[in-house]
């Protein structure tokens, strides 16, 4: 998934390096210290500051976004293994208009209050709901060979990466199921 | 106020932004030519900086300056010891922060931090809080200003002639905020102007104390915050990191980003005390209680007294004739400690709502029917009158919600597969209070409307609750209002904390509206392109207020299961019933008291700083060994209200409830987790060891 083949240390600086990905769709291509983790090349270099930094350690969850549709924290992953990769944050989860179905029903559930670890659960939800439909298996599920119904217990365990402060887990639950029944 | 907009539920006014990833928190906002800075923490508890060597960071590509006692822009003494950062050698606590990076980059600084050499001159330390320490003193008054003790009849006598006698110690460990974002502030200077956008719960106090601090008139500093990332009390004043990065930009003359560590938040930014707590009941065999008492120890720092408030939740209460309260705190080497959700009156309940059960299960009766017996008349404190008091609402209403009928007081009798299921109950009460404020209202040409306040919405969802107070006090749809908030260059607003801001807020915003509709009412002709505006503040109505003792009160009812073999404790199902006068939005509303009660599971079940006395530092400080409630851990929560019309509280008529919900959570899982396994756990967490090791678990 990550392909560091592409890029390039920089000439004269060793610390730096080219690399180019594509970010909700569209082609970037950045000089980056190789320190550089894929969450400060969206804040800090693109303004895409939906996705947050709130532990910086894998810890807490506010950074995830997807990474060929697959969801990762991006304060642990460096920008400049990613060449050629396809990332998508919230801001990339649908066109400002209309918001996607688990946009409206997060707004609707009041599934968020200070807003704050909302992108990397929005996020989250996205690749999950996605993980489910794949017919990953979690630790809450009895049957491991048939396709996995979305119970409350089973959204819980599998949203458990991403933490909440507010509390606002019930309504999390909520929106994700009522998303889950539209698909 | 128009029956309208108020009490119908709303969705928040920035959820599209904050769904979106388009709100814009403190580091977030574009900014040329911006520097960052990374903190560094002291690693010595108690003692002097003797050298500071900073070439080695300076060596580092893009690291532009290291800031450190020795060469800081000197700030004001006398404003506030917290806030004197960098100014001299001393280091009061480990993870101080005593130094400062100023990179190009997030990288640089950050490897920069690492390469500050600090040698110190070290002296013996004292971090851990028992009760027989001998630094203990009795604090001239404690938070925010009540009485250290309180005495009422003759406690000793009362409590040595009672029939039934509860005499137990309750623990509570040291408690940290942790919003999801952290601490955080840019800040630019220009022309002697401070731009600073900020992360707090008020930043009408931000200006004020940067103003005093870098001695520059209040006008000259402007604080934004129009997006908080959570508080929970650590954001309520001005704390490290403001005042770091507007030293920082003064230094480099370049705008200065500054988030601290996560692992920074734990220590700089205050956190709950831990508290030992001694609480005594007496009553007749019906559960009378005669004799009520709760002595409190708590901690504070070397650098400024902060006194808990823990016992003042028992001043008021449950009536008893004869009552005492004492608070003692001890001055240790760390840091000071602060606001967290419902300071004072949660880990003061936990231990108060506990005994409460305990007394009901010698007396043997209803731990519900325990507290209407124990109701009173009038606040046993001052003896005033309750503006309202509905815990005994709260209680039954709760009790039908629950289904606590036929409850089995016995413990340990229900079972199902390996768990044992057990229910819990325990009050709550919050002060509901209001602090001044300013708001202006104004109307246009258009039939619009502007009212402009500046509270803060850290996620309460205050910024909705004032947009629709405003439209009813203007009798018009909220669609015709447009609300602004969150910057200090706005009519001045007390701190989103203590429960008290969409009263305070709400206050001054009705004012205003009022009077531009008198205003309008008197007006003839159109109304000037710019509008007409007028401005109120609260600030006498406030003073004016009679005495009378105004409260929120709440009931929680928890059913636990725990494993007979782990000692495992699960929630099944959390129901709190509130009475906390008007309810503005009921979304934001219920979201808050859920909120509340989740935050309480956490503190029965999940958090705790584990302090290394050898190092005088809590060495669980990320959310990966710090652990705070997941959405795993959350199966079933519900929150209600009962109908409540206060007419001696505020224009809105609201009690506030962000601190409500988590008041008397904690008590009410310990009291179930009894009632499931008959083991009384008076040490917080309820960690599985405590149970295991015990005989119910043999």
């Amino acid at each position: 998934m990550q392909n560091g083949s592409g890029s390039a240390t920089v000439a004269g600086d060793e610390r730096s390096s080219r690399v180019a990905f594509t970010v909700n769709g569209t082609r970037r291509e950045l000089t980056l210290d190789n320190r550089t983790t894929l969450l400060d090349a969206l804040r800090e270099h693109l303004d895409l500051i939906g996705a947050k930094k709130g532990c910086d350690h894998g810890q807490c969850g506010s950074c995830t976004v997807l990474l060929e549709g697959r969801r990762v924290k991006s304060c642990l992953i460096f920008a400049v293994t990613l060449d050629d990769c396809s990332i998508t944050t919230v801001e990339g989860l649908a066109g400002p208009d209309p918001l996607a179905p688990l946009q409206e029903a997060f707004i609707a559930h009041d599934a968020f209050q200070c807003g704050y670890c909302t992108p990397g659960q929005l996020c989250s939800a996205r690749g999950m709901l996605d993980e489910v439909a794949a017919g990953w298996p979690s630790a809450v599920t009895d049957d491991l060979t048939g396709a996995v119904r979305l119970t409350d217990a089973e959204v819980r365990e599998r949203m458990s990466g991403n933490l909440c402060r507010c509390g606002a887990y019930p309504h999390i639950v909520a929106a994700i199921r009522e998303t889950a029944g539209e698909r | 106020m128009s029956a309208g907009a108020v009490g119908r539920a709303h969705p928040r006014l920035e959820g599209r932004e904050k769904v979106t990833g388009t709100a814009r928190y403190a580091v977030e906002y574009p900014l040329d030519d911006v520097t960052y800075a990374w903190a560094v923490p002291a690693a010595a508890v108690r003692g002097r900086i003797t050298r500071i060597d900073p070439d080695p960071a300076l060596a580092v590509p893009g690291v532009l300056t290291v800031l450190h006692h020795g060469n800081a822009p000197r700030l004001a003494a006398g404003v506030e010891a917290e806030l004197h950062l960098l100014q001299d050698p001393v280091v009061h606590y480990r993870g101080q922060l005593v130094a400062l990076v100023v990179a190009e980059s997030i990288e640089a600084a950050r490897e920069g931090a690492r390469h500050v050499l600090i040698e110190y001159d070290t002296e013996p330390h004292s971090t851990v809080l028992t009760a027989d320490h001998p630094g203990l003193y009795r604090p001239e008054k404690v938070n925010p200003g009540y009485p250290t003790d309180t005495t009422e009849g003759n406690f000793d006598a009362a409590f040595e002639a009672a029939e039934v006698r509860v005499d137990v110690t309750y623990r509570t460990p040291a408690y940290h905020n942790n919003p999801m974002e952290p601490h955080a502030t840019t800040a630019q200077w220009r022309d002697g102007q401070l731009l600073l956008h900020d992360s707090n719960q008020g930043s009408t106090a931000v200006q004020a104390a940067l103003a005093e601090l870098f001695e520059i008139p209040r006008e000259s500093v402007r604080v934004i915050s129009e997006h908080v990332g959570g508080g929970f009390g650590s954001k309520g004043y001005p704390k490290a990191a403001v005042v770091l990065a507007a030293l920082a930009a003064r230094q480099v003359g370049r705008p200065v980003r500054l988030a601290l560590t996560r692992q920074q938040l734990f220590g700089p930014i205050g956190y709950r005390t831990p508290t030992i707590q001694r609480v005594r009941l007496g009553s007749d065999a019906d559960g009378r209680i005669a004799a009520i008492c709760h002595d409190a120890i708590s901690q504070t720092s070397t650098l400024t007294e902060f006194a808990e408030q823990t016992a003042v939740y028992t001043r008021s209460m449950y009536a008893a004739p004869h009552r005492r309260t004492t608070h003692r705190l001890v001055r240790l080497d760390v840091p000071t400690p602060f606001w967290m959700r419902a300071p004072g009156e949660c880990p003061g309940a936990y231990a108060l709502e506990s005994a409460m059960d305990e007394l009901a299960a010698a007396c043997g009766i209803d731990p519900i029917e325990l507290r209407i017996r124990n109701e009173p008349t009038v606040d046993p404190d001052q003896g005033h009158p309750f503006s309202s008091r509905n815990l005994v609402a709260c209680l039954t209403e709760g009790a039908r919600r629950f289904g606590w009928a036929d409850r089995d007081l016995r413990p340990g009798t229900r079972r199902d597969g390996r768990w044992l299921i057990g229910t819990g109950v325990a009050g709550s009460s919050y002060p509901a209070r209001a602090r001044a404020s300013a708001a202006t209202a104004t109307a246009f040409p258009d039939g619009g409307y502007l009212v402009r306040i500046n509270a803060t919405d850290i996620g309460t969802g205050a910024r909705t609750a004032l947009w629709l107070v405003a439209a009813d006090a203007l009798g018009v749809p909220p669609e015709r209002v447009d609300i602004r908030i969150g910057d200090s260059d706005l009519p001045p607003a007390g701190v989103a904390g203590g429960s008290m801001g969409t009263a305070s807020w709400s206050w001054a915003v009705v004012r205003a509206c009022q009077e531009l509709r008198d205003r309008l009412g008197h007006h003839s002709g159109t109304l000037p392109p710019e509008g007409t505006t007028v401005a109120a503040s609260t600030a006498d109505e406030v003073r004016a207020q009679q005495p009378m003792a105004r409260y929120a009160y709440g009931a929680q009812f928890a059913e636990v299961r725990v494993d007979v073999d782990t000692g495992e404790v699960r929630v099944n199902r959390m129901l709190g019933v509130f009475a906390a006068g008007r309810v503005v939005n009921p979304t934001t509303a219920r979201s808050q008291l859920i909120g509340g009660m989740t935050m309480g599971i956490s503190m029965a079940l999940h958090e705790e700083g584990l302090l290394d006395e050898r190092y005088g530092d809590w060495v669980n400080h990320d959310l990966a060994t710090y652990h705070i409630t997941g959405c795993a851990d959350v199966e079933q929560i519900e929150a209600y209200w009962v109908d409540e019309e206060d007419p001696d509280l505020n224009p809105a008529g609201v009690k506030g409830l962000g601190e409500i919900g988590i008041v008397g959570t904690a008590a009410a899982i310990a009291n179930a987790v009894r009632h499931a396994t008959g083991v009384r756990v008076r040490d917080l967490p309820i960690r599985l060891d405590k149970l295991i090791g015990t005989s119910s678990f043999t």
